[in-house]
């Protein structure tokens, strides 16, 4: 799982008929210190997530066990909400730099 | 699999109900030389690692297997602690290496 926070939302009228009623986020994935890292990407959102929340996101297929997702076209969803994330040994990628 | 080592924990109150009560932890994964190999992780755990220690993990929709049936969603799941490994020196970079 990943840490991302979330940037927006997409809207689609035309879209597959399973993807119909779920929610699209945009992420902005982010490393565990809150800096950007890497693409954005567009995760189904599976606990109420909104604007400028920190969220877990599963992607693969692993997605599809998330609640009410088996056999829908998805490979990225949003399965929970971020309290607080404690980084208690520092990342050795910060301490050498 | 891969090695990492356990370097925090992540709270979440609100999440998918099948992943409560699991303890979410972020990896650094680790090269056999203990450098930083790639971006840090969430992983659920399953043997009960803690911050600090040095594990391995699996990814994809593997991490999900050791919980079944329950269908937990996750891509990353901590299935071992490592108490040691060892690499052999001479085996490094050679093997692949064209010969000259």
């Amino acid at each position: 799982m990943i840490l991302a926070k979330i940037v927006g939302t997409v809207i689609a009228t035309r879209k597959d008929e399973r993807l119909v009623g779920s929610k699209l986020l945009i992420a902005q994935p982010i490393d565990p210190y809150g800096n950007a890292h890497g693409h954005h990407l567009v995760a189904i959102d599976t606990v109420d997530a909104g604007f400028g929340e920190t969220v877990l996101i599963v992607s693969g297929s692993s997605a599809r066990m998330a609640a009410d997702l088996k056999n829908r076209p998805v490979d990225a969803a949003v399965v929970g909400i971020v309290d607080a994330i404690d980084v208690v040994e520092p990342s050795r990628a910060i301490k050498d730099s | 699999m891969q090695l990492a080592r356990v370097i925090g924990n992540v709270v979440a109150t609100q999440k998918d109900s099948n992943l409560s009560g699991l303890k979410l932890l972020i990896l650094e994964p680790l090269t056999p030389e203990r450098q930083p190999a790639g971006r840090c992780l969430v992983a659920v755990d399953s043997v009960g690692a803690g911050v600090g220690e040095e594990v391995f993990f699996v990814r994809g929709r593997e991490a999900s297997l050791p919980f079944l049936p329950a269908k937990v969603p996750t891509d990353a799941n901590v299935v071992g602690i490592t108490d040691h490994w060892s690499v052999d020196r001479s085996a490094r970079g050679i093997i692949f290496a064209p010969e000259t």
